[in-house]
């Protein structure tokens, strides 16, 4: 399992297995949204904020 | 020999519904190619790169990258599920509800108005409580519930000063008194494939506010709603969602154009991935 460190609080987070660039995963530790933005190396960035026309 | 299929799939996150999309393109063994919409761009005088597609799957998250890259897409003569004339109507509840009514679609009574002092003369006609909506937004957001005339000058002054100019198109519409619950329904081309109650105790029952999901059974009269719902707005992969009136019987509240289905997938256990990802193949293949 590949290990990042959060941006935000430093906590180290597994990455589950299947996980896909461009996927949404929560900081357990501080629970900041964060998108996944390689797999191999992983690594991840925070999650860009909600905007206005953003929905299904 | 038959060319072999490419498709696109035009995303910005890969959510769930993402992840299942992939999955079925690749169960199938379809060549296709993961679009972020944040990594690319059009050179307008060179379509040719995106003509290698013989269809592209819509799944932005942003509405206007979104729309922009299906009208540019559908002026290149690539097909797209949806097309970007049904994005254009559904991305915006004000055109949607305009389809309805020229459709003879049952739906909420909606006035709309372009100032603060308009839209407070149309609500006191109308009558309280009435429902704020943005014409373009979704998940719920922004959505106001206007109980009386304070509310509504306060409402509407608030839209007025802090919101873009969009947010002074206001759109105003009836408050339906729903039993704990509305409808949604997925519609893929002619085939109602699976509908859910959405319950919550709050009057917003969207699942990204909270609402929980429970098969509702498709009997003739939501079946044909629906489609006639989604024949109204152009038709494609739609989820439309429905109110049911204590007096008027079901009426189209919304209908979404690049919808999330990770509560009704696994409510219905039925592939919506796999049938969108066949509906997307079946209009690549209608382009040759």
């Amino acid at each position: 399992m590949s290990t990042v460190t959060c941006p935000e609080c430093e906590a180290q987070i597994g990455l589950d297995a299947g996980t896909e660039a461009g996927e949404i995963i929560v900081c357990s530790d501080c629970g900041v949204d964060l998108e996944v933005t390689s797999i191999e190396p992983a690594a991840v960035q925070l999650a860009p904020m909600e905007q206005e026309d953003w929905g299904e | 020999m038959q060319r072999r299929l490419k498709l696109g799939v035009l995303y910005s996150r890969v959510r769930v519904e993402e992840k299942w999309i992939f999955a079925a393109m690749e169960k199938r063994g379809i060549d296709y190619e993961r679009l972020d919409d944040r990594a690319i761009s059009f050179d307008l005088e060179n379509p040719e790169p995106w003509r290698a597609f013989d269809a592209v799957l819509e799944r932005s998250i942003s509405y206007t990258s979104g729309l922009y890259a299906l009208r540019l897409l559908n002026s290149f003569g690539v097909p797209t599920v949806n097309t970007a004339m049904v994005a254009e109507i559904c991305g915006d509840k004000l055109t949607t509800s305009a389809m309805l009514a020229k459709a003879g679609v049952p739906q909420p009574r909606n006035v709309v108005a372009f100032t603060p002092e308009a839209a407070l003369d149309a609500i006191e006609a109308f009558g309280y409580p009435v429902v704020l909506k943005p014409v373009v937004g979704s998940w719920g957001r922004l959505l106001a519930k206007i109980n009386d005339r304070d509310a509504a000058e306060a409402v509407l002054e608030h839209k007025a000063t802090l919101g873009s100019v969009q947010h002074s198109v206001f759109y105003i519409q009836e408050f339906i008194k729903k039993p704990g619950r509305d409808i949604r329904a997925i519609v893929i081309g002619d085939r109602v494939l699976t509908a859910m109650y959405r319950k919550s105790e709050h009057w917003i029952t969207n699942t990204a506010r909270g609402g929980e999901g429970e098969l509702c059974p498709i009997t003739p009269e939501i079946e044909e709603m629906c489609l006639k719902a989604t024949a109204a707005v152009g038709g494609g992969v739609l989820a439309v969602d429905l109110i049911e009136h204590s007096e008027r019987g079901y009426l189209v509240n919304e209908i979404n154009h690049t919808m999330e289905f990770h509560t009704m997938q696994p409510v219905s256990g039925i592939d919506i991935a796999g049938e969108i990802v066949e509906y997307t193949v079946k209009a690549a293949k209608e382009k040759h």
